[in-house]
């Protein structure tokens, strides 16, 4: 007899044991999920540990100050050597468009990996669990303890696991204000009573919110209350690879019965132990087809992988893999497809954007206004005056002395500019200029004039700014 | 009606209409009802903290005191705290010291733009802009000197121009021939030598000035002596639209002539004295609100 082909019974019979326990999802319960080690479960936690820099990252810094600060009390927004102020805030509107696209392409190539291995409700809700299945084992074990009447011990697990779940949910808090402020010196001035309230009522909605989310909603937020999962349908299609059953070698399903091998099986490949279901965060049976409830975390592969082998089967019954593959249809090169191309277009025009943006952050900043009433004043040697009042927005650290002047046209004289106007840092200066143009040199009633501001940084750099105004005169 | 409740085992009243209609008994769910009491709970702690209960013309006055006035006055001192150490500079200094501080200028620029919306600007206009015989305050014609002394006093005292009623002086002729002259300087020409000579001869150049210009006589200090005659040599005409008609009529009839319907009214009411009103001596503005107005007309285009 092959005892390759032989499937030792007693393998998979513990797993019809406890098959019945593992239901799909139809809400009302908690799911107790089965955690499975594997290659799916290395990623995801790989992918879960760039969650750490969110933690972290506060604490890094970059010349004598927090490396990433959004400083909002001074309107000041720091990444590493740069400073953006809120007049170059349409960049972060691209930023947006980038990452909200490159949701898009993920999603539209490989699915919900966003979902299944980023998304902080996937994260967060697998670190509760993980510590849930510390302190009280296994799923069975945890919907033992459940129905256990309260006594010292249900008390002790449960007030442990419920204590670091919110210590956990304050250090989420914690670290998201901790962008907004000195993160080392957030620490002494939040427990000394002395950070801004809304620094106490941050926290606090975060700590309660990472509770109840990660702690009680868990899968019902995916459910529920997450509008991506609603828009997943038009953003997947036929090509895009996602964790999926091979209907056509599973099925017919059947247990595996006594003494039966893989010559005489007469069902298909998939044995029919549930643990698909069992592994699944959120309780859906990936054998029903793609579905909303599926994050696509790839869980199931795991748990199912591990089944082919104990049967002696290969693997892949459940596989990343897309609707054509199944329908036999060769996949498509991914540079013929051309929602790749339309997502990449308008990431690199978000991606151009920025750069753009950030290689012309310009130091200083002029604004004109023209004085509406009265649009011009005849003086009494028949010369025509404008009022300009201009704004200058120094976007340098240190005080800047700017000095101003005016071109286009051909004949005239500006007042008041004599002397340099002191640019406080990160603020905006105005001033009140005058241009006077002669009768004799008039030339219409609308011309054009630039007005110029030029400065010098401490360390010698030449800094300039300027903006087109009009010059208004009487119809000749 | 309970023994034949079409409907048992439900918590309804017994009312039933139209066979299956009927009012069940419900209650609040538990946090509502806890909401409920709280906020009963917070109207009697409220109203006995607060004023609340109307007596009368009166309320009752509340534990804490509380009243909308001291609310109101305890803000507007904080306000004024804050303006005390500017208001205090403005006062011990002079206007050209407070231009020559930044900070300080700033500040009385904000400060005197809000009074000159108050006071000015419903007939100089919004930005000094003037209005058709309200002369313009950003140009640098001034009747009546544009130094920020000479606004000062033409704030504090007001102004009152006088001319001549002329219908009766001068012939149809004369009057033609001088509005006619005037509008030739108006336009830049030299003026003809007959408009000079009978300016001249008809005393015109007692106020208008030697050269016309409204300019009696010039001080070392740079300072004008007017009696706030126009420059009649400019292109800025006192009295819109300008022109030879305009020039007529003002020439006919003069400038603030009692008993002469079509004179021309041009009176500057007087901000800064001191008036007695009911035995309470008032006034518009303060001699620190005239120097911040002063300072803030002398910037709009034309200060000398």
């Amino acid at each position: 007899m092959n005892t390759n082909s032989a499937v030792p019974p007693s393998s998979v019979e513990d797993l019809y044991a406890e098959a019945d326990h593992w239901h799909v999802n139809t809400g009302g319960t908690t799911i107790h999920a089965k955690r499975m080690a594997g290659r799916w479960r290395t990623i995801k936690w790989a992918a879960a540990s760039i969650w750490l820099i969110y933690f972290l990252g506060p604490y890094v810094r970059w010349d004598d100050r927090q490396a990433v600060l959004f400083d909002i009390p001074n309107r000041q927004y720091h990444l590493f050597g740069a400073t953006v102020l809120p007049q170059d805030f349409w960049m972060l509107s691209l930023l947006l468009l980038f990452f909200a696209i490159m949701l898009a392409v993920v999603t539209a190539l490989v699915g919900r990996v966003w979902c299944g291995f980023f998304c902080f409700q996937t994260v967060w809700t697998d670190v509760f669990t993980w510590i849930e299945e510390k302190l009280e084992g296994s799923p069975a074990q945890r919907r033992k303890l459940d129905q256990a009447p309260l006594d010292l011990t249900k008390v002790r697990i449960k007030a442990t696991k419920h204590g670091l779940w919110i210590l956990i949910g304050f250090m989420t808090g914690f670290s998201f204000v901790a962008w907004f402020a000195d993160a080392p010196s957030l620490w002494g001035r939040f427990f000394l009573g002395q950070a801004n309230s809304a620094a106490y009522i941050t926290v606090a909605l975060f700590t309660v919110g990472t509770y109840v989310l990660a702690g009680f909603l868990r899968e019902q937020t995916c459910f529920w209350l997450c509008p991506y999962a609603r828009i997943q349908g038009v953003m997947l299609d036929s090509t895009t690879i996602v964790p999926a059953y091979d209907v056509g070698r599973g099925e017919p399903r059947g247990r595996v019965k006594r003494g039966e091998s893989t010559q005489n099986r007469e069902a298909g490949d998939c044995v029919d132990c549930n643990q698909c279901v069992a592994v699944c965060p959120t309780g859906v049976d990936i054998r029903n087809g793609q579905q909303e409830g599926c994050i696509t975390c790839a869980l199931c592969i795991d748990a199912c992988d591990q089944v082919m082998d104990k049967v002696g089967r290969p693997r892949g019954l459940i596989r990343y893999a897309s609707l054509e593959e199944f329908e036999g249809r060769p996949p498509k090169a991914l540079l013929l497809r051309p929602r790749v191309w339309v997502y990449t277009a308008i990431m690199t025009v978000a991606l151009a954007g920025i750069f753009y943006g950030f290689s012309t952050l310009a130091a200083i900043d002029l604004k004109v206004l023209h004085e509406r009433a009265p649009l011009y004043v005849r003086l009494s040697d028949g010369s025509i005056q404008n009022r300009y009042t201009l704004k200058i927005l120094n976007k340098m650290p240190e005080d800047l002395a700017v000095r101003i002047s005016a071109s286009g046209l051909e004949t005239f004289t500006l007042v008041g500019a004599d002397e340099e106007i002191m640019a406080a840092p990160g603020g905006v200066s105005s001033t009140t200029v005058f241009i006077r143009v002669p009768r004799a040199a008039l030339q219409g009633e609308r011309q054009p004039v630039i007005f110029h501001a030029e400065a010098t940084r401490p360390n010698g750099v030449q800094v300039t700014a300027e903006r087109e105004s009009v010059f208004i005169a009487p119809r000749p | 009606m309970a023994e034949n409740n079409p409907f048992p085992g439900e918590n309804n009243t017994g009312h039933v209409w139209d066979d299956n209609l009927r009012e069940l008994s419900n209650p609040p769910p538990r946090w509502w009802m806890i909401g409920f009491w709280l906020s009963l709970l917070f109207v009697v702690v409220y109203t006995t903290l607060y004023p609340s209960w109307p007596i009368g013309q009166q309320a009752t006055p509340g534990l804490l005191g509380w009243t909308q006035i001291q609310e109101f006055e305890r803000r507007v001192a904080q306000v004024e705290a804050r303006r005390a150490p500017f208001e205090e500079q403005i006062a011990n200094l002079s206007a050209e010291e407070i231009i020559a501080d930044p900070g300080l200028l700033q500040y009385t620029l904000a400060s005197a733009k809000v009074l000159y919306g108050d006071y000015c600007a419903a007939c100089h206009g919004s930005g000094g802009q003037g209005n058709p015989s309200y002369p313009v305050l950003a140009d640098d014609d001034w009747l009546y000197g544009g130094s920020i002394a000479r606004i000062k006093e033409s704030i504090t005292n007001g102004r009152r121009g006088a001319m001549t009623a002329h219908a009766d002086l001068l012939t149809e002729a004369e009057v033609d021939a001088l509005s006619t002259w005037v509008v030739e300087l108006a336009e830049g020409g030299e003026g003809s030598a007959e408009g000079w000579d009978l300016y001249r001869a008809k005393a015109c150049n007692a106020c208008h000035g030697e050269a016309a210009d409204g300019v009696l006589a010039t001080l070392p200090d740079g300072e004008i002596v007017t009696v706030g005659a126009a420059n009649l040599t400019d292109g800025i005409w006192r009295f819109e639209p300008g022109g030879y008609e305009s020039a007529r009529h003002t020439i006919l009839y003069g400038v603030n002539q009692q008993g002469v319907p079509q004179t021309r009214d041009a009176v500057m009411p007087a901000f800064g004295t001191v008036a007695r009103v009911d035995d309470v001596e008032v006034r518009k503005l303060s001699p620190e609100d005239i120097k911040k107005l002063a300072i803030y007309v002398h910037q709009l285009g034309g200060g000398s």
